[in-house]
Formats: C-alpha cells, sequence, structure tokens
C-alpha cells in the first residue's frame, strides 16, 4: 500500500500520496489553486508563481506546483497574502501584453483572462506596455501573436517534452525574454514539424490555429471525438465543428491511449479535404464504352450495378468479379463487403491495398 | 503478415504503443518513424531522452530518428535477412541470447543456429557494408537488454524477401525471449489507419472474419449458417492476380471501395491496362481519382468525418469513429451503399446503422467477440476480447504463443531482385513523407502540407550530385527499366552515397512508374524499397 500523508488544506484535512505536490493534492480534493505554467507531463517550473499558498512555519509563500506535501503540513490558498500576490502577478502579466480580448480567437477560453475575473480585477494597476511585435501569419496552420505571450514557457517544454520535437526555446532573458524556434526564426522557416502541440497547450491567445481564424467562438465549438483518418497510430482526437464545418482539430489529455491528446500535422491539419468542393456529390455513369461519365441518380446507379454484375455472375461465373476493399474504411464497411462479395457475389476474390 | 503468423501464429503487432516509451531497448528497423508514424516516434525519441532506454536504428538512410539512436547501423538496401542473422550469430558465438526461453518456448532452434552460423560479423560486413564491430556491439546491446522492443514497418515489408524479412525479425526476438513480455515484441506498424481492421474483418482472399481460413470446411458451414448462403471453398484472388486476371480478360467485374490502385500499384501502366480492359468497373470513392475515372459506375461516399463506424488501429486497439458533420450532396457511407447494391441483388442487407453491423461483427468473430460500441466509449478495446467481460489484450504471446511453441525459421539471405549495374547504376528507395499521406488523394488538398511539402523531390547525396554535376533544386530524370520521371534534386545527407530516395505521394511524378513489380512469394507485397536507376540532368 502506498504511504498516505495526512495535510490540512484551507481547515479540511486531507490524505496525499508521498511525493505529491501541494497543487496535485488540493486540486485532487476538488480544492481550486490557479496556474499558468504548469502543465501535466512537463518539467514543474514553478515559474509564473500564481499557484503560491501559504505554509504554514515556512517564511515566504511557496509554489504549490512544485512543493512536495509533508506529514502534517498546514495549507491555506485563500489568504489574503496569497491574493494580493496573485493580483500583482496577473496585473503585471495584463499590463505587459496586448490583451484585447474582443478581437482574441482564445476569448472565452483563456487562462489569463479567467484568472482577471476570478481575481475580482477591474484594471491593471500598472500602464499597459507591450513589445509590439508583428504577428506571425507566415504559415497557414499556426499563428502566433507574441503580445499575448505571458511567458509560460508551456509551448517550449511541450515542444521538447511531450514531442521531443526540440524546436522551441527562449531566446534573450528577462523583460526581452521571447519564445520561438532557434534565430527568433517564423516557424515556417524553421525546423518546426507542425504538429500543433505548443498552440494546444498555450493558455492563452498567443500561439492560435490559423485556420479556424473568425470560424466560431469556443463556446459555438462542438467537439466531437473520432480517431485519425491517416496512419495506423489512430490518434483519439476532438473535432472543433461550428456551422456545420469542421473548424479544426484539438488534441484531448483526457484520451488516455494510444496518444494522450498529442497528434502529428496529418492529423492536426490534414482535414482540408472534407470540405473541398470537388467531391463527389452524385453518382456517376458511364452509358457506353469510350464515353463520358455523367451524373445519375442513386436508382439508375444501383440497378445498373446489380444488373451487370448479375449477367456477369450468370454468364463467366463468379469468380470472374473481384472486389478491392479498403483500409481506409471503417470495420463494419471491410466487413460488409467481404460478406457482399463471398455470400452474395459467391466469389473469395476480394482483398485490399494494404499490402502495398 | 504471413512471417509473424508463421512465427508466432498471428500476425498482428504483439505489444502496445504505449510500451515503448517504457522498455529498455527499442530497434527500429525499416521504419521512419517520426515521419510515418509520427505519435509513435514521439513516444520512442520520450524513452530515449528521459526514461533511458537504448535505440538502435537499421536503416539505409539517414532518417530522424537517427539523431536520438545510440547506434545507426546503416547497411545496403535489401539487405537486411543478413544483417539480422549477423547480429544472432554474435548472440548466440557469445552465449548473450536467453536460452531457457529458446528452450521453453521456441522449436527448431538447431536449424536457426545452423544457418546463421556462416554469417559472421565479417560477412555480413561484406553484404550490406555495416563495420563488423557495430555489428557485434548491437548484437551485445540486444542480447543484454531486459526488455527490447523490435519496430518495423514498409522498409522491412516491401521486399521480395519481405516474408523473410519478418520471420528473421521474429527469430531475432524470439532468440532475446522478447516475445509475450511487457515491453517487448515485434511490431509491425502498420502504414493505413485501418490496415489492421481490413484483415480482421476478413478483407483478404483466404480467410474469414478473424482468420478463419475459407478452405476449413467447419468455417465455411459456420459461416453458411450466419449468412444463409451458399459459401464457396476455393480462396480467391489476390489484388495483383485480380489485376492480372483482368489484363488477361478472365476478371470481367470489378468493384473498388475507397482505394486508388492506379497511384499506389507497382506497376502503373500494367494497371491502367489491366482496369481499361475489365467489363465493367464500379468505383466508390470520395473524390474522382485517377482510379475512378476509368471506372463505368463511381458512387460517392461519405468521409470518415460523416459516418459512425471502428476503425482497428495497428496495436490491435478497436476505436469509434463519430459521424461530425453530413456528408456532399447525395454522398453516402460505404456501408449503405454495400447494403444497398446487395439489396438489389435479391440479398437482402438491412442494418440501421454502424452498430447493427458490429453486433453482426461480434457474433461471428471471435477476437471481437466481447466488443460493442458501449464498451469502446471510453478508451476502445485490443483484441482479442472474446467475450463481453474481457478486459482486452494489452500484449500477445504472454506464457504461450498463439501457435503453440514460437517457431525459428532458418533464412538464408537473398539480394535484391534488381541491383544497380552499368546501365542503371544507383539504388532507389521509395516512402512517405511527414506531410503527406499514401497517395497524396487527401494530404494534397491540405494548404498545410502543401505548404511544407509541395512537390515531389529526388533526395540525392551530394557526392553523387557533384558527380552528376546536378545542384540543389534543379529538375532531374530518373529511369529505370520500366519508365522515367522527372523531379527536382534535394541534396542530402540523408541518402548514402549511391542511392537516392523519392516519395510516392505525387502522381505527377508517379514513381511507381520505374518501381520494380517483383514480388515476395508469399507476402505478394512488391519490392518498392529497392531498384536500380540512372539519374540524370533534365
Ligand atoms: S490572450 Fe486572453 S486575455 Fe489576452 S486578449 Fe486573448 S483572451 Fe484576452
Ligand atoms: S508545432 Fe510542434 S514542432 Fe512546431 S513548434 Fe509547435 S510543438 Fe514544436
Ligand atoms: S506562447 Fe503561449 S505557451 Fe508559449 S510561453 Fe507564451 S503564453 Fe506560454
Ligand atoms: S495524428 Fe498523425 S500520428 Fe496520429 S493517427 Fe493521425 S497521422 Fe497518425
Amino acid at each position: 500500500m502506498e504511504k498516505k500523508i495526512p495535510i490540512t488544506i484551507d481547515g479540511r484535512e486531507v490524505e496525499a500520496a508521498a511525493g505529491q505536490m501541494i497543487l496535485e493534492a488540493a486540486r485532487e480534493n476538488g480544492i481550486f489553486i490557479p496556474t499558468l505554467c504548469h502543465y501535466p507531463g512537463t518539467t514543474k517550473v514553478g515559474a509564473c508563481r500564481v499557484c503560491v499558498v501559504d505554509v504554514e512555519g515556512a517564511r515566504s509563500l511557496v509554489a504549490s506546483c512544485c512543493m512536495p506535501v509533508s506529514p502534517g503540513m498546514v495549507v491555506r490558498t485563500d489568504t489574503k497574502k496569497v491574493r494580493d500576490a496573485q493580483r500583482l502577478i496577473v496585473e503585471l502579466l495584463w499590463a505587459s501584453g496586448d490583451h484585447n480580448c474582443l478581437t482574441c480567437e482564445q476569448n472565452g477560453n483563456c487562462d489569463l483572462q479567467n484568472l482577471v475575473y476570478w481575481l475580482e480585477l477591474e484594471t491593471p494597476r500598472f500602464s499597459i506596455q507591450f513589445p509590439k511585435y508583428k504577428p506571425e501569419t507566415t504559415n497557414t496552420m499556426i499563428s502566433r501573436d507574441l503580445n499575448k505571450c505571458i511567458l509560460c514557457g508551456r509551448c517550449i517544454r511541450a515542444c521538447n517534452e511531450i514531442q521531443v520535437n526540440e524546436v522551441l526555446d527562449f531566446s534573450k532573458r528577462g523583460s526581452r525574454a521571447k519564445v520561438g524556434p532557434a534565430f527568433d526564426a517564423d516557424y515556417i522557416d524553421s525546423e518546426c514539424f507542425f504538429c500543433g502541440e505548443c498552440a494546444d497547450v498555450c493558455p492563452v491567445g498567443a500561439i492560435t490555429f490559423r485556420q479556424s481564424r473568425f470560424k466560431g467562438r469556443p463556446w459555438e465549438m462542438q467537439k466531437v471525438k473520432t480517431t485519425c483518418t491517416y496512419c495506423g497510430v489512430g490518434c483519439q482526437m476532438d473535432l472543433n465543428i461550428n456551422n456545420g464545418k469542421i473548424v479544426k482539430v484539438t488534441g484531448n489529455r483526457d484520451y488516455a491511449q494510444p496518444n494522450g491528446g498529442s497528434l502529428c500535422i496529418k492529423g492536426r491539419f490534414g482535414l482540408d479535404f472534407v470540405n473541398n468542393p470537388d467531391r463527389l456529390k452524385k453518382p456517376l455513369i458511364r452509358k457506353e464504352k469510350g464515353g463520358e461519365l455523367t451524373e445519375a441518380s442513386w436508382d439508375e446507379a444501383l440497378e445498373l450495378i446489380a444488373k451487370k454484375f448479375g449477367e456477369i455472375k450468370k454468364k463467366d461465373g463468379a469468380d470472374s468479379i473481384a472486389g478491392l476493399s479498403s483500409a481506409r474504411c471503417t470495420n463494419e464497411e471491410n466487413y460488409l463487403f467481404q460478406k457482399f462479395m463471398r455470400a452474395v457475389v459467391g466469389t473469395n476474390n476480394v482483398d485490399h491495398c494494404a499490402r502495398l | 503478415m504471413a512471417g509473424l503468423a508463421a512465427a508466432f501464429g498471428s500476425g498482428a503487432m504483439t505489444n502496445s504503443i504505449d510500451e515503448i516509451e517504457f522498455t529498455d531497448l527499442i530497434l527500429a528497423t525499416g521504419t521512419n518513424t517520426t515521419e510515418n508514424h509520427p505519435v509513435i516516434g514521439m513516444k520512442i525519441k520520450r524513452a530515449v531522452r528521459q526514461h533511458g532506454a537504448k535505440l538502435i536504428v537499421i536503416d539505409p538512410r539517414e532518417i530522424d530518428l537517427v539523431k536520438y539512436a545510440d547506434l545507426w547501423l546503416r547497411q545496403a538496401p535489401g539487405t537486411d535477412v543478413a544483417v539480422l542473422n549477423g547480429l544472432m550469430n554474435v548472440m548466440i558465438a557469445e552465449n548473450i541470447y536467453d536460452k531457457d526461453y529458446v528452450e521453453s518456448r521456441t522449436e527448431n532452434f538447431e536449424a536457426l543456429k545452423k544457418t546463421v552460423e556462416k554469417y559472421t560479423p565479417d560477412y555480413v560486413e561484406k553484404i550490406s557494408g555495416i563495420p563488423a564491430e557495430d555489428l557485434r556491439t548491437a548484437a551485445r546491446m540486444f542480447g543484454r537488454a531486459n526488455r527490447a522492443s523490435i519496430l518495423y514497418a514498409m522498409g522491412m515489408t516491401q521486399h521480395i524477401t519481405g516474408t523473410d524479412n519478418v520471420k528473421s525479425v521474429a527469430n531475432l526476438s524470439m532468440l532475446g525471449g522478447n516475445v509475450g513480455i511487457e515491453g517487448g515484441g515485434v511490431n509491425p506498424l502498420r502504414g493505413q489507419n485501418n490496415v489492421q481492421g481490413a484483415c480482421d474483418m476478413g478483407a483478404l482472399p483466404n480467410v474469414y472474419p478473424a482468420y478463419q481460413q475459407v478452405a476449413s470446411d467447419e468455417a465455411r458451414v459456420k459461416f453458411e449458417k450466419a449468412w444463409g448462403a451458399k459459401l464457396s471453398a476455393r480462396p480467391g484472388l489476390t489484388i495483383m492476380e485480380i489485376m492480372e486476371g483482368a489484363h488477361k480478360g478472365s476478371i470481367k467485374g470489378l468493384y473498388i471501395m475507397g482505394e486508388n490502385p492506379m497511384i499506389s500499384d507497382p506497376d502503373l501502366s500494367h494497371v491502367e491496362a489491366s482496369l481499361k480492359h475489365v467489363d465493367f468497373l464500379v468505383v466508390q470513392d470520395i473524390f474522382l481519382t485517377e482510379t475512378a475515372r476509368l471506372a463505368d459506375v463511381v458512387l460517392p461516399s461519405a468521409c470518415f468525418a460523416e459516418k459512425d463506424g471502428t476503425f482497428s488501429n495497428t496495436e490491435r486497439r478497436v476505436q469509434r469513429i463519430r459521424k461530425a458533420v453530413t456528408p456532399p450532396g447525395e454522398a453516402r457511407s460505404d456501408w449503405e451503399i454495400i447494403a444497398a447494391i446487395s439489396n438489389r441483388m435479391g440479398y437482402a442487407m438491412n442494418y440501421s446503422s454502424a452498430q447493427e453491423i458490429m453486433e453482426e461483427i461480434s457474433r461471428v468473430t471471435p477476437s471481437y467477440g466481447g466488443i460493442t460500441y458501449k464498451r469502446l466509449e471510453k478508451n476502445g478495446l485490443q483484441w482479442p476480447c472474446p467475450t463481453p467481460d474481457h478486459k482486452g489484450t494489452k500484449f500477445l504471446h504472454k506464457d504461450r504463443f498463439t501457435r503453440g511453441l514460437g517457431l525459428f525459421h532458418a533464412v538464408e539471405f537473398i539480394p535484391p531482385a534488381e541491383l544497380p549495374d552499368k546501365a542503371y547504376p544507383m539504388y532507389m528507395t521509395t516512402g512517405r513523407v511527414l506531410y503527406h499521406y499514401h497517395t497524396g488523394t487527401m494530404t494534397r488538398l491540405s494548404a498545410g502540407a502543401m505548404e511544407r511539402c509541395p512537390e515531389s523531390l529526388v533526395e540525392i547525396n551530394p557526392l553523387d550530385a557533384d558527380k552528376l554535376g546536378i545542384e540543389e533544386g534543379q529538375m532531374v530524370k530518373v529511369s529505370s527499366r520500366r519508365g522515367e520521371v522527372t523531379a527536382k534534386a534535394q541534396l542530402t545527407e540523408k541518402s548514402a552515397a549511391g542511392s537516392i530516395f523519392m516519395n510516392f505521394h505525387f502522381h505527377e511524378t508517379a514513381v511507381n512508374l520505374l518501381t520494380n513489380p517483383a514480388m515476395d512469394p508469399i507476402g505478394k507485397i512488391p519490392e518498392y524499397k529497392v531498384c536500380a536507376v540512372k539519374v540524370e540532368a533534365a
């Protein structure tokens, strides 16, 4: 049995696991502590410090994401000292960025915005001064507006520790710090693989999906869990639907296997084909050999197929008909296809292209 | 598939994707994982960078994984059997194989031992070009690892010796005592989303769902009863034989669902002639593909986002897809179309949903017996999952192989069907790139992918380029005994000197005009990975 460690948070006695951080213990027990830089599955850096708590006996506030529990620890998450510290941090972040939520893609799904509201801030006590970086729109997949960046470093850790693509890092330090690929390059000119992990983890509107710009507010999106249609990994992902169209694809950390929320460029940005105007919309029939394919009704098309296959089977035998099923189609469809070839046509001439 | 089934009794990936991250040693051979299975590539990279796993890469190309590898063996294309035999030679000679395992869980070890005897590191160096010392190091790393996972993909199977290659991989894994344990195993990474499922469902000429043989009376009677129809006992034709039959005129009617052999097939001119020769061709697809253009009837189908159903991923995990948007125009789900044709032909198929089909599948497919949509909701299920209370199977062959004992195969090295010579002095290998998928039908419509990779490139080593007077970005002509294509040159050390690499995503640069249709006699997979070509400035 794992040893349980008794601690007190906000007057409640709770049990934590050995080695657990205060933050995790609190969250497991339904006690809210805000975070910005914290991201599951990556190194705990304790950089933003909005997760500070008051620990009895400690000289100063501690970052709860990096402080392991110890037996008998008494923690308060809601003292004035804690709130004042959080307000100071959030006001500084607010004042150092271009936070015009009116036009921000993440409006309604932003950790900074939520924190401002939760801390009941009316306006920052500092004057707003942001670096005036040019927003990056040099590729069609990912946009970056580093004027909204709060330097939490999540994108860097996601790129290096989750995807291990090793593209992002801090350039410069201190007040002029900036995140991005080496040599301050735009994504398109870097080694970036466009997996989109950095955009999924960014807590604010600094890294966003370009193709969904102005295509729907977060609360308008309907998310449908599905399986990627490309390679054999079978990643689980959320199609974000608005007005009957796929607007973007997001990962979801709650889906465990096989991908734990991570995706690659194909699953993430490869779904333009769904809405392509060249999609087939009506059956086509070639009335005579050498003629053109022309639009037909389903009735005509199905009737013709049944008639022709029937004729060939009668004249030349079932084995003169063959079928190619598809590794692209579902199990249900593959099952039905081979059942059709075997039970209806009467041949085992069924294969698929996956050998190739 | 055939190779693994012969060795273990099942052709499926033995272990799970998740285990790759937490094993001791990964041997990646014939898989450019970070490009073709990027999320598995991610797990390999995490295993190496964060969990102290060792990585050995065996590949003729300097793929991205090499950057993360402890050891990279660069073999001449098509010499895999020799390399694998060499590894086993060292393990046996130095006594670093799992003797207890070999004794209690396998058979035919003596034959293997005898065959690999002559594949000494020096002999293998002559064949493959891999320094003898590196081969020894690799064998020691592999032999001494507690748990070693072998990953492979089409770089192993797309050879005339594809089945042999896979048998050798199986040999190596068993020799290390790695099959049937967590974190170990032989793990073929499937290229397409539902290859595993298509095979499981019996979209193969010789088997019904769950690999029940059509030639077996017992299986046939079972399906005759389940389907209420008389069934043929004669195994059918493979795709290559179907094309051949179409060409000769013995195949008169052809029904193609969701495939585009006009780009994926190894010998394109032959395929085109074959398809044109068929009396009646039906193609069902989401686009008017090169194949659909040749059809007599084209049926518009719904894509994965427009229908319900399941895919089975490479680790045997059956997972749901869900209808998120409506299909365009009059397009219908493939299953609805099949059922409609069947009904017109006098055999009633009245399914009201994909779920209802899954209910039938689980009745006739023992390994899917416990699979229901309700149970798939959370995290899918890995087959075998025979009963409603079975939790699914994380790794296969625990305690016992599907066939009983694991079978070693004594496999000799056979060189590729076509080697470079005076007229065609370079090797060409083909494959995929990160940004595109298969025949490009879908990814080429994606703005992002086209931005990153807008055209086919000829990847050539700078030394060769220099000799041939070819500069970066210049158009070059690549020809083989079968045809020629032109594309831009990309100078890169990824290609070994004497070898070029091309991808098969672009129909304008149909590399399959060049490739050799010589096939593996058992797997019937063509040798896409090696042919001889000539490269010149265009
Ligand atoms: S990043 Fe957040 S706070 Fe800043 S503008 Fe966007 S929504 Fe508002
Ligand atoms: S898209 Fe992926 S590879 Fe590119 S910077 Fe973001 S996390 Fe790194
Ligand atoms: S871009 Fe986003 S994730 Fe990256 S440091 Fe800035 S705010 Fe954090
Ligand atoms: S997201 Fe990428 S890795 Fe995942 S299934 Fe799709 S193509 Fe494969």
